[in-house]
């Protein structure tokens, strides 16, 4: 598929992303009264190979722009640009082809597999959908094969999803995901329905497919800690906008946005010697979409807002620090360390 | 620790639930205490038996037709025989509840105060004037904006920390000595979680009282508790003070829930160290030592002997059931502290390897 044009540059490029779902009111004549602005105006480019994180909290945004890169939801406005082809207008054969290469692993293991179906023919459904692999016997040997690469026994191809427990379930889905051989993964909350002890397992077959197959994925999630193991970049979002976004390292050393050091703050370390530090959480509510405050977005609830916050949106800028930060005040090394941020360094 | 009499005192509890498949072994025979004050920390996965000692502990599995054995001591009183009546003058009043799920836990068609009301005077003969003023002093103290008005509003009119807030305002109306918290900060996002942690702290100093946080969270119990009950299928395989758990773990599932997170402030090289198979059935639990079938360092007579929760040596305050020798645990310990591999760590201590189910 991918053309020498192609091959270079980020594999996803995405431009001033907006999505708003109207708000109606009125049962046969439905009028628009308003607009959840669920992602108002993203921009991003995801590179071959990497792993992007997007981190944020209920409502910010993350799993909208998710499925708006899956095309599983049209945009209001913006682009994303695929391999050079802007995905947000194509239809039909086209869309078809771009939705092979883009595929989704799912948080809920439970509801995202067919109960009456065979994990055989859940795994090779990508097959039938696309018209590949169309002799049975070779189908089968293709998705045992499948299952053997996420670590199942390729004997169970014939059994049920409810006859797997749940880190097997999302084997299971990663197996699907990967069955086209996809050139971007999206992972939308992938381990946050498990226990602590399955999630390990899971999160170590998705690092260990990222480095034997070079797979290029977005990692959406809303644990910090997980999202600092898995990822190379972070974008954090607040509110339908990315407040900062850069490498891994940098960002959790050096976070200068202040929703993402109150973020990193508020993670709780397993280590009760760090217990004596008294805290101070962001105080308030995440408002609501529908009704973003004016100006930067968290100036209700920042504690450095200035007058000028509330009034200017601040873009997302270079502030020598190796990520790009949208904040008037972005936060010095002394007020990391004095907001107890484990990561800090 | 104190030697003074602990406010709730557990003795070998077992709850049991009949069901079609069979007995469910939910809760296996566990022992433990609370102290005035103090907060212990019961982790666990699901199915490790955590919530249901604790509904039991108030009694609210009497109905289920679960079978309780053993007491569970409050104040003098066992919780585990006290007439149903006695048991309600007690539930809500001197110990509280609060639960996870903030949304299906308070009524959808009553006023928050309303529901704040019935709290106050389910155990206090007081006016409906004076109960009001005490759900607005309520919401005030648990940090609520402007009570007086919020009082009047419904459970959807608040956000879901706004909600927990209410929930532990409920749990707090007739000041309990007991708050038991079960993964109050689960259906919560990291900062609101913060805010809720930070509530339960100040009130605990300020009221006095002690709380058990029950929790799948290693994060949470350690910025919590000051004790910790590690619970595996119905069991409590290890409990000591928080610091001893995390600095000097021996128990090969605490180890397996330490080293299976990734850490804020840890290396992001090390892979995690999964701890393999799957939660037993409880119906048919393993035989010998429950966690033996995934177990790394179990040996073919842990298939058999039932390990009891008995002191580490030199170390009060410290058990753990565990067939290993204490030596071989402390130097097993010391490998994965360094890094090493469970198979590593075997070879090094010499000890021949299992192979986990």
């Amino acid at each position: 598929m991918s053309t020498a044009v192609g091959a270079a540059g980020p594999l996803m490029r995405v431009r001033d992303l907006v999505k708003h779902f109207p708000i109606t009111r009125g049962i046969i004549i439905q009028r628009k009264i308003g607009a959840v602005r669920a992602v108002d105006g993203v921009s991003l480019e995801i590179e071959r190979g990497e792993t992007l994180g997007i981190v944020g909290e209920t409502g910010c945004g993350k799993s909208t722009t998710a499925k708006l890169m899956m095309r599983l939801l049209d945009a209001t406005a913006g682009e994303i640009d695929f391999e050079g082809i802007d995905i947000t207008r194509v239809k039909g054969a086209r869309l078809k082809a771009i939705r092979r290469e883009v595929q989704m692993i799912f948080q809920d293991p439970y509801s995202s597999l067919n109960p009456r179906k065979t994990v055989g023919s859940i795994i090779g459904e990508p097959f039938a959908i696309h018209r590949l692999m169309r002799e049975k016997g070779e189908r089968k040997r293709e998705v045992q094969r499948l299952m053997e690469t996420v670590g199942l026994n390729p004997e169970h191809y014939n059994r049920y999803p409810h006859e797997f427990s749940g880190g097997q379930r999302q084997r299971i889905g990663v197996a699907r995901a990967l069955a086209l051989n996809p050139k971007l993964l999206i992972a939308d909350e992938p381990v946050s329905a498990l226990d602590v002890s399955i999630q390990a397992q899971v999160l170590n077959l998705l690092r260990d497919l990222q480095r034997r197959l070079g797979l290029t994925v977005v990692f959406i999630a809303h644990d910090l800690s997980v999202v600092r193991h898995m990822c190379d970049r972070v974008a954090v979002m607040y509110l339908g906008k990315i407040v900062e976004i850069g490498p891994n390292d940098a960002l959790y050393a050096f976070p200068r946005h202040p929703y993402t050091g109150a973020l990193l703050a508020a993670v709780p370390v397993a280590d009760p010697s760090l217990h004596g530090s008294e805290r101070h959480p962001l105080g308030g509510d995440v408002p609501s979409p529908a009704n973003p405050p004016s100006g930067c977005r968290f100036h209700t609830r920042c504690p450095k807002a200035q007058a000028l916050c509330s009034t200017q949106e601040p873009a997302l800028e270079d502030k020598g620090s190796g990520t790009l930060v949208a904040c008037h005040y972005p936060l010095s090394r002394e007020e990391v360390a004095e907001m107890g941020v484990r990561s800090a360094r | 620790m104190s030697a003074a009499e602990p406010l709730l005192r557990v003795e070998d509890l077992r709850v049991e639930f009949p069901t079609e498949d069979g007995i469910v072994h939910a809760v296996d025979g566990i022992t433990y205490q609370v102290h005035k004050g103090r907060t212990l920390g019961i982790v666990g996965e699901s199915g490790s038996g955590k919530t249901v000692s604790s509904l039991t502990t108030l009694g609210l599995t009497r109905r289920q037709g679960a079978r309780i054995s053993g007491r569970i001591l409050f104040e003098g009183k066992d919780l585990v025989t006290l007439p149903e009546d006695e048991l309600r003058a007690i539930r809500g009043n001197d110990i509280a509840m609060v639960f996870q799920d903030p949304l299906s836990s308070l009524h959808p068609l009553y006023r928050v105060g309303r529901q704040l009301t019935e709290a106050v005077r389910a155990h206090r003969d007081v006016s409906k004037a004076k109960a009001r003023e005490r759900a607005v002093e309520l919401l005030g103290l648990v940090g609520i904006p402007d009570p007086a008005r919020r009082v009047d509003e419904y459970p959807h009119e608040f956000s879901g920390g706004m909600r927990q807030r209410v929930m532990i305002a409920m749990a707090l109306a007739n000041e309990p000595k007991l708050l038991i918290a079960d993964e109050p900060t689960t259906a919560l996002d990291v900062t609101v979680q913060a805010q809720i942690l930070a509530l339960m702290e100040r009130l605990q100093r300020e009221l006095g009282m002690a709380i058990v946080i029950i929790t799948h969270d290693l994060g949470v119990v350690a910025e919590m508790a000051d004790d910790i009950a590690v619970m595996y299928a119905g069991r409590i395989v290890e409990t000591a003070s928080a610091t001893r758990v995390f600095s000097a773990p021996e128990h090969p599932y605490t180890w397996g829930l330490l080293k299976s997170i990734p850490r804020l402030d840890g290396s992001r090289e090390e892979d995690l160290v999964p701890i393999p198979g799957t939660p037993p059935s409880l119906i048919n639990p393993p035989s010998g030592c429950h966690f033996h079938p995934r177990c790394p360092y179990a040996q073919p007579d842990h298939a058999r002997i039932d390990p009891a929760l008995e002191p580490v040596p030199d170390e009060p305050g410290h058990h753990v059931a565990c067939l290993l020798e204490a030596d071989v645990r402390r130097r097993l310990w010391e490998q994965l502290g360094a890094g090493k591999t469970p198979e590593e760590a075997l070879a090094e201590v010499g000890l021949p390897g299992a192979a986990p189910a």
